[in-house]
């Protein structure tokens, strides 16, 4: 299969001390949801801001579609951050605005359509929302571009069960099989029915990558409880 | 017909189970159009890529059949689907045995407390 991501020797370092990522051999295929899963402080944020080019490797190499991450391949690049950058005294009509305008691949009427099912009045300022719907608005905005390749750091932590449940299914009918998702989350139980493959890092380095039902074949356990018994304390 | 879904197997093996179980039971009409992959995957909350995948294994079976550009239907062939039923409900009965030997019962002894209670209900 197509790759999408292909990291190869990739290496970390923050000042003199951390070592964040060491030796890390990734592919992410076309049309895969993978994640990307490991106790805080394994190098999961580290690793998605290297993939979207935020921060620069110390060794190895990184490329999208072929391309050498940077500036060309921004806009191949869909990114949820782990907290928010939006400012919160815009709109969300006007946040939609603005994304539209700085992304030549963003879909305005399909932000308005999610936005309409997911109950957000688009004239709310940012601020007045909820956690969750500000979560869910942040969301929106990232899968509304069209991008072969989505990374979401965290995009289910704040908000509730049920919540979780529709933002997981706006994930799925809202990628397109083209696309590949990678996305990083402590909470296993509920996204382990929508992954394809799951990659399990721990002190920066990936200590298992296999397809979900692969997994559960030979451990007959589910991915939830392999992490459980993987990072044991 | 709600999708249920547990911990310990592979997902797309579930999927198959209860997409055959939907079959039988007649919750899905044979020569019944399918809905989409998507929209079943969605329905189910799972990656579109596993139900993809166990509707080909399904399809392998002979229990969906692909109608070209036209989407997917259930089999029309009634042995087919006597035949998937029977299967089924020797594993269920394998399961049940299973259980009843773990409490101390073999099959004799399982089948006289069977009698006991189907004779009771009649």
């Amino acid at each position: 299969m197509e790759p999408i991501l292909e990291c190869r020797g990739l290496e970390k370092q923050y000042g003199k001390g951390v070592q964040a990522l060491r030796g890390i051999n990734l592919t992410l295929s076309k049309g895969r949801i993978v994640g990307l899963l490991g106790p805080n402080g394994s190098g999961k944020s580290t690793l998605i801001k290297l993939c979207n080019g935020l921060l620069t490797p110390t060794a190895g190499s990184l490329s999208i579609q072929g391309q050498p991450v940077g500036p060309q391949t921004k806009l191949s690049v869909s990114y949820l951050p782990d907290r928010s950058y939006l400012n919160d005294w815009m709109r969300v009509e006007e946040l939609v605005h603005f994304f539209a305008d700085f992304y030549s691949n963003f879909d305005t009427a399909k932000a308005y359509d999610m936005l309409q099912r997911l109950g957000i009045n688009p004239r709310d300022r940012l601020k007045a929302l909820s956690k969750g719907n500000q979560e869910k608005v942040q969301l929106i905005l990232v899968m509304s571009r069209q991008v072969p390749l989505y990374l979401l750091d965290e995009p289910i932590g704040g908000v509730d069960p049920a919540a979780r449940d529709y933002i997981l299914n706006t994930i799925l009918s809202n990628y397109s099989e083209d696309s590949t998702i990678l996305l990083s989350t402590h909470l296993i139980a509920d996204v382990e029915k929508i992954l394809d493959d799951v990659i399990f890092l721990k002190q920066g380095e990936v200590v298992l990558s296999s397809p979900v039902d692969q997994l559960r074949e030979e451990h007959r356990m589910s991915v939830d409880a392999l992490f459980r018994e993987v990072f044991k304390c | 017909m709600t999708w249920e879904l547990n911990e310990d197997r592979p997902i797309y093996a579930q999927l198959i189970e209860q997409i055959q179980r939907r079959i039988i039971s007649g919750v899905y009409q044979p020569g019944e159009r399918l809905p989409s992959v998507r929209d079943l995957a969605a329905e189910a909350s799972v990656n579109p890529n596993t139900m993809q995948r166990a509707l080909s294994e399904l399809e392998r079976s002979g229990l969906v059949f692909t109608q070209r550009t036209n989407g997917r239907y259930i089999t029309q062939d009634q042995d087919r689907i006597q035949e998937i039923k029977r299967t089924l409900a020797r594993q269920e009965v394998e399961t049940f045995l299973g259980h009843m030997a773990s409490l101390g019962f073999d099959r004799v002894q399982t089948l006289e407390i069977l009698k006991d209670i189907t004779t009771k209900e009649v």
